[in-house]
C-alpha cells in the first residue's frame, strides 16, 4: 500500500477536517499506539521502561505544554520548570490533604494550580513579548525555585526537604511508590500522555487554537478579528502550565518518585523543555516528541548504546562525548532544517506522497 | 451623467441612505505631529466610500480611528446611532466592522482555510470544554462555519489553494485571502485600506468585480483607500478627499475631480 490520497474522497467536511485525513496516518497512529502499549512493556526491560520511556513521555507532555506557548501563541518562557515544579508540589501537598482521592484525579487537578501560577506570571506578555517576556518567565523560574526550598509547608517539613511519595494504587494495583512495578507506572504515563495529547490535538485545531496563532502570527488584525490578546495569551499560558504541571507531578510521582525535587525543577531543565520544542519544531504537537525523544532518549541510548556497541568508554568519559555527541547533532539538525525534526517529518511524507515520480 | 444608479427594489438610492458611521471633528495628533485635523464626513449605509488623498494625508490614520487601534484626541465617532469616545479594536469588530491592510496582514502560518476560519471567531460560542472534545456542539459549530466560509472561497475564486499555507501564495492572492477573511466576519461596514495596491491590471480588475460583487450581493457598505484613480471614480459613489490631515473636498467622483483644490492637491500649484 503506497502512501497516498488518491482515491481517497472526503463527502463531508467532518472527515475533511479530521487530524489525520489519510487512512495511512491513522494506520500509522495505531501501529504506534500498539507499540507502545504492546510491545515495549513485553519486550523492553525494567531498566528501559524507567529510565528511557518514562522520562520521555514526561517531556513529552511537557514539551507539549511549552510549544503551546511558544509554538502555537509565539510567548517565549523560561519557566517551564517552575511550573512543573507548582504541579508537582501540590500533587504532594494534595496527596497529603486527600490521601482517598485516587492519585490520577490529583494529578490532573494539580495541573489547575499551575494553570493559575501560569496565568499570574503570564500578565507580563500583555505588554511586552520576545526576550523581555523570556526575561519576566525568568523571574517566575527563580521566584518559584526559592519558594520550593524555603516554603518548608510545601515538603511538609521534612528535615531534608525532600518530597517522599506515598504508596497510592489504581485498581489495586500499586502505582506510586517503592511498590510499583515500572510496567504500571508506564502504563499509567501513557494513558495520561495520550489522553492530554489528544485534548491538545483538539485545542490547536479549533477556535482557541486558531486565535493563539493568529496572536502568534499577527496580533494586531487577531484583534480586529475580535480575539482579545489578554484572553488569548492569559488562556495560553494556562493551558500551557497545565500540561507542565501534570507533567511535573507525574515526573515526581512516576518517574522520580521522591528526592530533593527543588534541585529538579532548575533552569537547567527549563532550557532543555524549550531546546526540545525548537529542535523538535515549533507550532507542531509531533514536534514536541521527536524533540523530547532527541533530547531525552538519546544522550541514554548513547551512554549506554555505545559501550554495548564495543566502544570502550566508561564513567565521565562517557558522560562527556556523550554530551559532544548530542550538542554536534543538535547543530547539524538545526543547520539541516531550522524549522525542527517535525519539518522534516511533514518533507518526507511530502516526498512519499508523490514517490515514486516526484514529477 | 451625473445620476445616481437608482435601485429598481426601492431601496434607498446609493449614497443617500441612512448613516452609517458618521466622523464629528476627528483630530488626532502623535506628539507635535498633526495627522488628522478637525475632519467630519458621514459613510451612509449600503455605499461605496473612497478615501483619497497625497501620501501622508492621513487616510490611514482615519481608518485606524475608525476602528480604534488610535484614539483621537478631539471629536467623536457616531456608528450605528452610537456615539463612541474610546474603542477598541476588538468591540469594533464585535460592532461589524471588518478591515483590510495596506500590507498584507494575514497568519502567515496558517492556511488559507484557517485564516478565513478566524474571521468567524466572534461567531463561534462553543466554550472551552467541548473545544477540547472536539466533539458534539464543537463539531458541529466548525462544520457550520466552515460551510459559511467554503462559501466565501467560493465566492473568491481560491478553492485551490484552500489548505496551503499563506505565506508562500502570491501577493495578488494574499490580498485575496484577506478579503476573504474580512467578510467571513459578515461586516456591516468594511474598511479596505488600499486593496489594489501593487497589483496587476488583471487582478485590480478581479478585486474590483469582488468589491463590487459585496457590495451588492451582501450589501456591505465599504470605505476605501485607493490610489488609482481610476478604480476610485469608477467604484465609489462617493468621495472624500484628505490633504495634510485636513478635509479638502467631499462629493460625488464628478464633483471631486472638478474641485479645483483637488486638482491642486494632485498636481501642485505654481506659485
Amino acid at each position: 500500500m503506497l502512501y497516498r490520497e488518491a482515491g481517497q474522497y472526503k463527502s463531508n467536511y467532518a472527515s475533511d477536517m479530521a487530524v489525520f485525513p489519510l487512512r495511512e496516518d491513522r494506520i500509522g497512529l495505531g501501529v504506534m499506539l500498539a507499540i507502545a502499549l504492546v510491545a515495549i512493556p513485553f519486550l523492553g526491560n525494567d531498566f528501559f521502561i524507567a529510565s528511557v520511556m518514562i522520562p520521555f513521555l514526561v517531556f513529552s507532555l511537557a514539551a507539549i505544554g511549552l510549544n503551546i506557548l511558544t509554538g502555537y501563541t509565539g510567548l517565549i518562557s523560561l519557566g517551564t520548570a517552575a511550573f512543573m515544579g507548582v504541579g508537582a508540589y501540590s500533587c504532594y501537598k494534595l496527596t497529603t490533604f486527600f490521601p482517598h482521592v485516587n492519585i490520577i484525579v490529583l494529578i490532573l487537578v494539580s495541573g489547575l494550580f499551575s494553570a493559575g501560577i501560569g496565568v499570574l506570571f503570564g500578565l507580563p506578555s500583555l505588554r511586552i513579548k520576545g526576550f523581555y517576556l523570556a526575561v519576566a518567565t525568568l523571574a517566575a523560574q527563580f521566584f518559584l525555585q526559592w519558594a520550593f526550598v524555603r516554603v518548608p509547608w510545601l515538603f511538609n517539613y521534612n528535615a531534608s526537604g525532600a518530597i517522599e511519595v506515598p504508596q497510592r494504587t489504581l485498581f489495586g494495583l500499586p502505582i506510586t511508590g517503592a511498590a510499583a512495578t515500572a510496567e504500571t507506572r508506564y502504563f499509567v504515563c501513557l494513558g495520561l500522555v495520550v489522553v492530554m495529547t489528544w485534548f491538545a490535538s483538539n485545542l490547536v485545531h479549533g477556535r482557541l487554537g486558531r486565535s493563539w496563532m493568529a496572536v502568534r502570527d499577527m496580533d494586531i488584525a487577531a484583534e480586529l478579528m475580535g480575539i482579545k490578546l489578554l484572553n488569548a495569551k492569559l488562556g495560553a499560558f494556562a493551558v500551557s502550565s497545565y500540561f507542565a504541571g501534570v507533567a511535573g507531578a507525574m515526573m515526581i510521582f512516576f518517574w522520580y518518585g521522591g528526592g530533593e525535587a527543588a534541585d529538579v525543577f532548575s533552569i537547567r531543565l527549563s532550557f532543555n523543555i524549550l531546546f526540545m520544542v525548537i529542535i523538535g519544531g515549533l507550532g507542531s504537537l509531533i514536534g514536541s516528541f521527536f524533540g523530547a525523544a532527541f533530547l531525552s532518549v538519546l544522550p541514554t541510548a548513547l551512554k549506554f548504546g555505545l559501550p554495548a556497541l564495543g566502544v570502550p568508554l566508561t564513567g565521565a568519559t562517557a558522560e562527556h562525548v556523550t554530551f559532544m555527541l548530542v550538542g554536534a547533532l543538535i547543530i547539524l539538525f538545526l543547520i539541516v532544517e531550522p524549522h525542527g525534526l517535525a519539518r522534516l517529518w511533514q518533507i518526507g511524507k511530502q516526498k512519499l506522497r508523490t514517490w515514486p515520480f516526484p514529477y | 451623467m451625473n445620476a445616481e444608479p437608482i435601485n429598481v427594489t426601492g431601496t434607498p438610492i446609493r449614497g443617500k441612505g441612512e448613516v452609517l458611521l458618521s466622523v464629528e471633528n476627528i483630530s488626532l495628533r502623535f506628539g507635535g505631529v498633526k495627522a488628522i485635523s478637525d475632519v467630519s464626513f458621514d459613510i451612509r449605509k449600503g455605499e461605496i466610500r473612497a478615501i483619497i488623498g497625497p501620501n501622508g494625508a492621513g487616510k490611514t490614520s482615519m481608518l485606524n480611528c475608525i476602528n480604534g487601534f488610535y484614539q483621537p484626541q478631539e471629536g467623536q465617532i457616531v456608528f450605528k446611532g452610537e456615539r463612541r469616545a474610546k474603542m477598541r479594536p476588538h468591540r469594533a469588530a464585535a460592532g461589524g466592522i471588518a478591515r483590510t491592510f495596506q500590507n498584507v496582514a494575514l497568519f502567515k502560518g496558517m492556511s488559507t482555510l484557517d485564516n478565513i476560519m478566524t474571521g468567524r471567531t466572534l461567531k463561534m460560542k462553543k466554550g472551552f470544554f467541548w473545544q477540547v472534545l472536539r466533539h458534539g456542539p464543537a463539531m458541529r459549530e466548525e462544520i457550520e462555519h466552515r460551510r459559511v466560509v467554503e462559501d466565501i472561497i467560493d465566492f473568491l475564486q481560491i478553492e485551490h489553494i484552500r489548505k496551503l499555507p499563506v505565506g508562500k501564495l502570491p501577493y495578488g492572492l494574499q490580498k485575496r485571502v484577506e478579503l476573504g477573511r474580512a467578510l467571513a466576519m459578515e461586516p456591516e461596514l468594511l474598511l479596505l485600506d488600499e486593496p489594489m495596491a501593487g497589483m496587476n491590471l488583471e487582478e485590480k480588475e478581479d478585486m474590483c468585480r469582488f468589491i463590487l460583487d459585496v457590495n451588492n450581493q451582501f450589501g456591505t457598505t465599504i470605505a476605501l483607500i485607493e490610489h488609482d484613480m481610476g478604480v476610485v471614480m469608477d467604484l465609489s459613489d462617493r468621495v472624500v478627499v484628505l490633504e495634510y490631515g485636513r478635509k479638502i473636498a467631499d462629493g460625488t467622483p464628478d464633483e471631486v475631480k472638478a474641485d479645483q483644490r483637488v486638482i491642486d492637491a494632485y498636481l501642485g500649484v505654481a506659485h
